[in-house]
Order: C-alpha cells, then sequence, then structure tokens
C-alpha cells in the first residue's frame, strides 16, 4: 500500500485531494439537478463563459476566482433573461452567450504575453492550487451545499412539477435564476481543477451514472458524490504516477464510472423490464 | 388587470366568505400572451360549496384555459373570479389543480409518499421542513385513495390511474377545498376509469367541490351535479337531450 501513501507527504498532494473531494462533492450533488432539468448544455455554456472574467482578472492583476465569480453570474442572469423572452428559442440564446463569451476570453487570454502561463484556466492545474485557493474553493463548496439543502424541497418540486409549485405561488423562475448562479459558483470552484473546458463533464457524468442506477433523489446524490470523488483521487493519483493532466485524468475517470455504471444497469434490468 | 398575490409560503391565508359559492366567475376572458383573440370569451360559472360541476366540449374550446384561470396560472384578460369569496391569488391553499398527466415529469426520482408530501408545502413554506403532523395527513390520504402498498414506488412505475389517485392523494394533503381535474378520464381504460370515479365520489362526500374537464358525455347524468358546454371559448346551449342538472353558466353566475 506504500503506493497510495507515498505522494502524500506532498503538501501539494494534500491541498489537490482536498479540492478534489471538494469541487467534486459540490458538482456531483448540483449536478444531479443538472442531468434531471435537462439542463446540461446550460451549465456547459456557463463554465466556457467564466472565462474572459479570469482572464480579465489575470490582466488587471486581481484575484482570478473574483473575476471568474462575476462574469459567471453575470452570464447566468444573462442567460436567465434572455431565455425569458420568447423572441430566441433558449437553446439558441445559449449559444450565442457561450461561444461569444468564450471567444472573448481566448482574445483577452492572446493580449496577454505569456498565452502558456493561461492555459492552466482551460484545462486546470490541481496540484498548483495554493492554500488561499482552497480556501475560496471551500467557502463557495460550503456555501453551494448549505443553499441546495435548504431550498431541497422547493428545487425538487419545481424541477418535476412546475405548474403546481406556480398554482401555489412559488415562482419557477426565480428558483431557475438561482440554481443558474448556484452552477455558476460551483463552475468557478472547480476551474482550478479540471479547467473550463471539461468542468461541465464534472456536473454531467458523475450525476448521469447515478441516474442510470437508482430511482430515488438522495442515493442518486449520494452515488454521484461518490463517483466524482472516487474519480478525483484517481485522477491525481495517476498525474502523480503517470505524470498526465491531471484535470484531463479526472474526467476519463469520471467516464469510466459512467461506462461501468451503464455496464451494470444493462445486466441488472435488460431480461425484465421488457414493457 | 394585475392582483395583489400571495407569495409562497405565506401564513396569510385568507379565510372563506361564508355563503360564498366554491367559484364564482363573472364576464371572464383570459388567454395567452401572442394570441390576437383571448382563448375564453366572457365566461361566467357559479359552481356551490360541494358541487360536481364537468366543463363539456371538444378540444380548444377552452375547457384547460379555463381551469388554468380559476387556479391562478393564467391572468384573467378582463372579468372577475372569486373563489369561496376571495380573489384568486390569495387562496393557493384552497385550490388545488390536477393537470393532464403530460404536465409532470414522472420520471423523475421521487416516492409517491414525497410527491404527495409536496401538497403540504404550501403550508410549510420556505425553510421549513415536513414534521409528524404532516406525514401523518400524508399516510391518511395515502390510505384515503387505496394506493399506500404503492407508497415506496417511484411515481413512474405507477399506472395511469394510480397516477391520477396519487394526485388526488397530494390535493387531498393540501387539504384543498376546490378541485380542478383536467380531463383525468382521458386515455385510461374502463377499470382505471371506474377506480378514479369511486375516488371522485369519496371525495364528494367529504364536501370537496369539483370542477372536471371531460369529454365523457355519457356519465354526466350520474357523476355531476351540472355542466358547463364551451365551443370556442363561449359558453353554448346544450344540445337537446344532453343533461342539463344544476344550472351553473351565465345566468346562474349573475343571478342576486
Amino acid at each position: 500500500m506504500g503506493w497510495l501513501t507515498e505522494p502524500l507527504q506532498y503538501s501539494f498532494m494534500w491541498t489537490g485531494l482536498l479540492a478534489a473531494v471538494l469541487v467534486g462533492v459540490t458538482c456531483a450533488v448540483l449536478g444531479v439537478y443538472v442531468v434531471l432539468r435537462s439542463m446540461a448544455f446550460i451549465g456547459d455554456a456557463l463554465a466556457h463563459t467564466v472565462l474572459p472574467g479570469l482572464v480579465a482578472a489575470y490582466l488587471l492583476g486581481l484575484n482570478l476566482l473574483g473575476g471568474a465569480v462575476v462574469a459567471g453570474v453575470a452570464t447566468a442572469l444573462g442567460i436567465g433573461w434572455l431565455s425569458r423572452r420568447e423572441t430566441l428559442r433558449e437553446d439558441t440564446a445559449i449559444g450565442v452567450v457561450f461561444t461569444g463569451m468564450f471567444a472573448l476570453g481566448i482574445l483577452l487570454m492572446s493580449t496577454a504575453n505569456s498565452f502558456r502561463d493561461l492555459s492552466h484556466m482551460l484545462f486546470g492545474d490541481i496540484l498548483g492550487i495554493t492554500s488561499a485557493d482552497l480556501a475560496l474553493i471551500s467557502a463557495l463548496a460550503l456555501l453551494v451545499l448549505l443553499v441546495l439543502f435548504l431550498f431541497h424541497k422547493e428545487l425538487e418540486l419545481t424541477s418535476f412539477d412546475p405548474t403546481h409549485a406556480r398554482v401555489i405561488g412559488l415562482k419557477a423562475d426565480t428558483v431557475r435564476y438561482g440554481l443558474l448562479v448556484l452552477l455558476s459558483l460551483t463552475v468557478v470552484a472547480g476551474v482550478q481543477a479540471v479547467g473550463v473546458v471539461l468542468i461541465s463533464a464534472l456536473l454531467i457524468t458523475p450525476a448521469a451514472a447515478a441516474s442510470l442506477l437508482t430511482t430515488s433523489l438522495p442515493r442518486m446524490m449520494a452515488l454521484s458524490a461518490l463517483f466524482a470523488v472516487f474519480s478525483g483521487i484517481a485522477g491525481l493519483y495517476a498525474s502523480y504516477y503517470v505524470n498526465v493532466a491531471s484535470g484531463a485524468a479526472i474526467i476519463v475517470a469520471c467516464t469510466v464510472c459512467f461506462a461501468a455504471a451503464s455496464f451494470l444497469r444493462t445486466i441488472r434490468w435488460s431480461p425484465k423490464s421488457k414493457k | 388587470m394585475r392582483h395583489p398575490t400571495l407569495p409562497y409560503g405565506s401564513r396569510r391565508h385568507a379565510e372563506a366568505v361564508p355563503g360564498a359559492p366554491a367559484l364564482l366567475a363573472r364576464s371572464v376572458s383570459a388567454g395567452y400572451s401572442g394570441m390576437e383573440e383571448p382563448v375564453l370569451q366572457k365566461i361566467s360559472l357559479r359552481v356551490p360549496v360541494g358541487a360536481r360541476v364537468a366543463l363539456v366540449g371538444p378540444n380548444g374550446s377552452g375547457k384547460s384555459t379555463l381551469l388554468k384561470t380559476v387556479s391562478g396560472l393564467l391572468p384573467a384578460l378582463h372579468g372577475e373570479i372569486s373563489v369561496y369569496g376571495n380573489p384568486v391569488a390569495v387562496c393557493h391553499h384552497r385550490v388545488a389543480y390536477l393537470p393532464q398527466r403530460g404536465e409532470i415529469d414522472w420520471r423523475f426520482p421521487i416516492n409517491v409518499r414525497r410527491f404527495v408530501m409536496t401538497g403540504r408545502y404550501v403550508h410549510l413554506g420556505w425553510f421549513k421542513r415536513p414534521g409528524a403532523p404532516d406525514r401523518e395527513i400524508v399516510a391518511s390520504v395515502i390510505e384515503r385513495l387505496g394506493i399506500a402498498e404503492l407508497a415506496g414506488r417511484q411515481i413512474g412505475q405507477l399506472s395511469g390511474g394510480q397516477q391520477q389517485r396519487a394526485l388526488l392523494a397530494r390535493a387531498l394533503a393540501q387539504e384543498a377545498d376546490l378541485l380542478l381535474l383536467d380531463e383525468p378520464m382521458t386515455a385510461v381504460d374502463a377499470a382505471t376509469r371506474g377506480e378514479i370515479s369511486d375516488a371522485l365520489f369519496r371525495l364528494r362526500e367529504q364536501g370537496k367541490t369539483m370542477i372536471v374537464a371531460t369529454h365523457d358525455l355519457a356519465s354526466l347524468a350520474s357523476e355531476f351535479d351540472g355542466a358547463l358546454y364551451l365551443r370556442e371559448g363561449r359558453e353554448v346551449e346544450p344540445a337537446p337531450g344532453a343533461f342539463v342538472g344544476l344550472p351553473v353558466g351565465k345566468e346562474a353566475a349573475w343571478a342576486g
């Protein structure tokens, strides 16, 4: 078991592990709502749109994650607002905002002297996370999980029966805005771990895998968190021993979990569930 | 027209006005944004407390629109609606709207017990979690509608009739007095139809008022006290020989 403990003598490994667990659990739990509400595309879009915020903060010498929070929340509200107007279909509105913001981010990146320095924003650098970053990631993760816990029954109801929610005076739109803001905060927390390009996989893949295996929401969240934490740790070790990109290794591990879950589902349900 | 609305979870539930009918609608027009003409055109309806009233008409005649307007999902463009003597928007807890089955995501991972519990949310509001009294209410309504043995099932695994009974159970958990049912009998087999009408009959014995959109002309006389016939958003005279029963339309609404 020496290979398991050996990397733990380095503090960067501890920081990385903690970040992977925090980000994994947050993405996985929120991701269950993203998957059940068919918000995978908007999740991916939000992840890409924090890039200009990150780069602008870098260029101005401000806190990177602070810049990302501003960009993420602004986009969440912007997309919510655009999709309320019925002049544009929602997926079209998302497509326009998402690619525009991402291009703006790349444009800003290309004005910087060292394009390479910024590539960790795109693909993540979990072993480069500082203790100050970790503090912010923990704060964001705890905030998101706390809000999910407090508003669980409203999120649940507006997800499967928005009509009943409206009849009892609960505005499904307000809940949706809240969810988009949570999504952007989560994306920001996860950007350093896996980067803006891959963060949506951490939101969607573990939750999708869990949704194949259970029909209970709490169990789905627990399973999803388990997959994400396992993938985070597996990805970190892979990157330590094989020297591969940590963010990509984490997402590949998630995908393996998903493949295993669909295989399990096939052998468990295929013979009898012919309705 | 904008009414002040009672926000989610407000404790200030309005009391029923003594002697007021369960529903009084006068000259109500309503429709969807972007349409030139309102779907409903000056509909009047008076439903006494405890009555069962059918809304009868072909698809597109405005039955669903009328139910949605009474439940507060659509604003009335014109006319007035009162529910137990109060404006629509202050009666959330008293009105239950049972949508056509397609409006709910039945694949969502929630079991029957928790689904019925969502009927309690109007009384709980933000932050409060369901307590022992709420769980007792849920257990008793599930029992009453004969779906106790299904309580742990995911809602998508129920048959059409069982889903309809789960919706009724939720309306009872809400302690609603006025139930608005949008085509509960559509696309169900004869046995299910029987189950649903049994359930409706028992609710009636408990003094619940029901307004039901339906296509089924054959069962009107045996299952309803009155009927409103609709075509293209307007009230029309029943065909000769059709069920009439208690007058509920224009004349009843404006009398007295």
